[in-house]
């Protein structure tokens, strides 16, 4: 058992990035996720570990300073919130094209622009299609508790450094401000030079070692042929992922004739939406994507056979819906339902959306 | 009839001048009589000569400089346009024992890149930023710069620069130098023998102050774009020295 604290979200993940053993964080203050910064620059990890902080000028800079240090096979993380990840969207294709491991955490807020402070999940499109240009994906996580955001930190890294690809935990303000009790594992210490020059000198920018040729970090490519191969490589790697990696909980499934599926903040409140649910006698489950890319599609397509009708629960104008329908092919009904602009919705309002929607629509 | 070696016709003692171990075997890309291959050299004979190809780690900008990565034989990274500095300064913090130097011309430093440049330099991150101002974007096809001169003829300011609607060229140097976080900063050119040494001593330095990590050097050099200036090679010389230097002063503007 480890050690048992009751934090928020935004401290959690970055107790989290502490103890991962990651070697550098640049950031800048945005809200709802300033927190993340402000906990490791009291917790001054750099006296424990070795970790660097740093306050960057921009959200252009933090991820240019993760990609640099990434480069060099150190485990560098950034976080930020909706605009700011929207102008690190530059930064994550070059991380694509170039192939290195990183970790980014968008606490997500209500937009378009500068929109609102409140939570949203209306980054999802960016998030899992690419916000980005270029022809990549990228890994994203979708943590629901306090407890996850601390978990799914090691658990990025672990994907990040397999697949040479950056991972994006989508999470949102409400589970960034909240307050929960986590369970905190060990630290787990920071991987020495040697240990990289062992692990990733066939790639890492760590100083030419005397009798191997230079290490060079680039996604540029002016020859269209190589670059068509190089891409041919990135999507091979992509379906590989998609074949290994997808995560998703169920809830309440086995007898469901109806499902809701959501992640992160509207997966809590349809956990409830089902229990009340239930309580009318509406036979619902809940389907849980943690990975919303790779997307549970295959599993999706299985339940689209035993339910009657989804209901796509999203704190957005309709997004994951378009996954969802590719997935059941027009076989059954599915339904998006969602307040927006950072307006969560209530259980109540879920379970009306269900009946009016799927059942009696 | 014994083979006839290399060695056999030049002797080591009369060896004057030979290829920089650090040069890659790619041909350089850049226009003949373009200044970036001899920079490219000065940069590659000061990390020989110190000994530290081991410990360096070089940025490459986007630019002309783009593939600086292809011909420099140490480990290399290229930047988003402008972010050199900011990948510099990732590096640099958990790699404090290395050497980290950006290569970057004056439309990736001194426009796109100028909170990345002014930031990295106001911090004081204990790097080398080499900056190559040739005063015109030579990689797409000579368009205006942020440092081409008043009235000066470029693809998109054709008519020449209005600095009434244009804007003044911006000597970043000179602001770069104001910031407490520089240590180091110089201004040189390689058009000439004689200026071509006071560069290379002036990147050695650069590297050299980082073993102290006393705060940032900053090295411009004023070169031509004979290709964007659309002149040749002896001509475009002529003209940097009569157009660009007045105007771009040589000289060490801060050395602490």
């Amino acid at each position: 058992m480890g050690e048992l604290r009751l934090m928020k979200g935004n401290e959690a993940i970055a107790e989290g990035f502490i103890r991962a053993g990651v070697d550098a964080y640049y950031g800048y203050p945005i809200t709802p996720q300033s927190e993340v910064m402000e906990y490791l620059m009291l917790e001054q990890p750099e006296k424990k570990t070795g970790m660097v902080v740093l306050q960057a000028e921009s959200e252009l800079a933090a991820i240019n300073m993760v990609y640099g240090a990434a480069c060099t096979g150190k485990k560098a993380v950034t976080s930020s919130s909706s605009p700011g990840i929207s102008l690190m969207q530059e930064g994550f294709s070059y991380i694509a094209g170039s192939e290195v491991p990183a970790v980014v955490l968008n606490v997500a807020r209500g937009g378009p622009g500068l929109g609102d402070i409140q939570p949203a999940q209306s980054d999802y499109f960016q998030s899992v299609k690419g916000g980005g240009h270029g022809d990549y994906r990228q890994i994203v996580l979708a943590p629901s508790s306090v407890q996850e955001m601390y978990d799914f930190v090691s658990i990025a890294f672990d994907l990040a450094y397999k697949y040479r690809i950056m991972v994006l935990i989508l999470s949102d303000g409400a589970i960034g401000q909240m307050m929960e009790k986590v369970v905190l594992g060990d630290q787990i210490p920071r991987m020495t030079n040697q240990e990289i020059k062992d692990k990733y000198d066939s790639w890492a920018i760590t100083g030419r070692t005397p009798g191997r040729e230079h290490n060079v970090i680039t996604s540029l490519d002016l020859d269209q042929e190589n670059l068509e191969r190089h891409n041919h490589h990135l999507q091979a790697k992509y379906r590989e992922i998609v074949e290994k990696e997808v995560v998703f909980e169920e809830y309440a499934i086995e007898d469901a004739e109806y499902l809701m599926i959501a992640y992160g903040t509207s997966a809590r409140i349809c956990h409830k939406a089902v229990q009340l649910g239930r309580e009318k006698g509406i036979k619902v489950g809940l389907f849980r994507p943690i990975t919303l890319w790779p997307f549970p599609d295959k599993r999706i397509k299985e339940l689209s056979n035993q339910v009657k009708g989804i209901l796509s629960v999203e704190m957005s104008a309709g997004q994951m819906i378009e996954d969802i329908m590719l997935a059941v092919e027009s076989k059954i009904k599915v339904e998006h339902f969602g307040r927006y602009g950072g307006v969560v919705h209530s259980p109540e309002e879920v379970v009306i959306a269900l009946e009016t929607k799927i059942i009696g629509g | 009839m014994a083979e006839l070696r290399i060695e056999d016709i030049i002797k080591p003692e009369n060896i004057v001048f030979k290829k920089t171990k650090l040069f890659t075997d790619k041909p350089l890309s850049y226009c003949p009589g373009c200044g970036h291959g001899v920079v490219h050299r000065l940069v590659l004979e000061v990390i020989e000569e110190m000994g530290i190809e081991a410990e360096t780690i070089g940025i490459a900008p986007v630019g002309c400089s783009v593939l600086a990565y292809e011909f420099m034989n140490i480990d290399m990274v290229q930047a988003p346009h402008g972010r050199a500095p900011a990948l510099a300064t990732g590096i640099k913090r958990i790699h404090t024992e290395k050497f980290v130097f950006t290569y970057q011309g004056d439309g990736d430093l001194a426009a796109i890149g100028t909170a990345e440049t002014i930031h990295a330099c106001n911090r004081g991150e204990n790097i080398a930023i080499i900056f190559i101002n040739n005063g015109i974007y030579g990689m797409t096809g000579g368009q205006m710069a942020p440092t081409t001169l008043p009235g000066m003829q470029s693809s998109t300011s054709p008519y020449g620069r209005d600095v009434e609607t244009m804007g003044h060229p911006m000597k970043i140097t000179e602001l770069v130098s104001n910031l407490p976080g520089t240590r180091f900063v110089a201004r040189h050119a390689v058009h000439t023998p004689a200026l071509v040494r006071k560069t290379k001593k002036a990147i050695r330095k650069a590297f050299e102050n980082q073993k102290e990590n006393k705060g940032l050097s900053f090295v411009e050099v004023v070169s031509n774009c004979n290709s964007g200036w659309k002149m040749s090679p002896v001509e475009s010389n002529k003209w940097l020295a009569e157009n660009m230097l007045p105007f771009y002063e040589l000289g060490t503007l801060k050395d602490e």
